[in-house]
């Protein structure tokens, strides 16, 4: 499988990176990307700006690791992740996710295995700034619920 | 000296992300850590704490590794990505 992390520090064009993502494949049928993006409010209409942080070599490691368990589970042509890091303003891109196969399931799960890593498992450190100051962000009970599941689903190959 | 880093929170507490400690001798995670409890207790408390994780040069180990000049001590503390 070819495998990509970028840690990105200045703003990226998911579309572009989907579509150079795209290009480069000749086997696959079946391509999932997920693009997550800095939410607009908080429902209380005010903005915030956050912040991402990382530890330069250690978390791009450990996401190549992932990669390497997910190309152990699933069949894949190619997958691709891009994380921002520093500051970001609503609507900016913070990850993309991009998963290639033959067939659509192994491109879904895979993205969603890398998601679930990314929420709660990779070395990132978000906070947010708003009118009440900085908060640092931890995962939520579902985060963490939601990462647990494949612990019980170990690599196998399908 | 060896280098110590401290994400997120931590790194609000520490007044900083880095800091460089000169060490005579090996210290453990646990010894280096009482050593900056001395100077600010608040900052040791959470450097403890069940989900804060440490890193030796690139790898997670506990606090009975051992840390000489020429270190990096990664202090971790929970993680959020995505």
């Amino acid at each position: 499988m070819l495998g990509r992390v970028a840690i990105a520090s200045t703003p990226f064009d998911p579309e572009a990176e989907i579509a150079a993502f795209r290009k480069a494949l000749d086997d696959s049928g079946a391509i999932v990307t997920f693009t997550g993006q800095v939410r607009p409010s908080r429902g209380d209409g005010s903005v915030t700006t956050l912040s991402l942080q990382h530890y330069p070599g250690m978390t791009e490691r450990g996401i190549e690791s992932m990669l390497d368990d997910a190309a152990q589970r699933w069949s894949l042509e190619a997958a691709l992740v891009i994380h921002r890091v520093g500051d970001l303003r609503p609507h900016e891109p913070i990850v993309l996710v991009a998963t290639a196969s033959r067939h659509r399931r192994a491109a879904f799960e895979a993205a969603d295995f890398l998601m679930d890593y990314l929420k709660s498992r990779a070395l990132l450190w978000k906070s947010e700034t708003g009118p009440n100051g900085k908060l640092w962000i931890e995962p939520r009970d579902e985060d963490y619920a939601d990462a647990a599941r494949w612990d019980r689903q170990p690599p196998g190959g399908r | 000296m060896a280098k110590l880093l401290f994400f997120g929170r931590l790194g609000d507490l520490a007044g900083g992300i880095e800091r460089a400690v000169g060490l005579s001798e090996p210290h453990s995670v646990s010894a280096l850590i009482a050593v900056l409890a001395a100077g600010d207790r608040l900052l040791g408390s959470a450097l403890l704490e069940d989900r804060v994780r440490y890193a030796l040069n690139g790898t997670i180990v506990d606090r009975e590794a051992l840390v000489e000049d020429g270190d990096e001590l990664a202090f971790l503390p929970p993680v959020s990505g995505g």
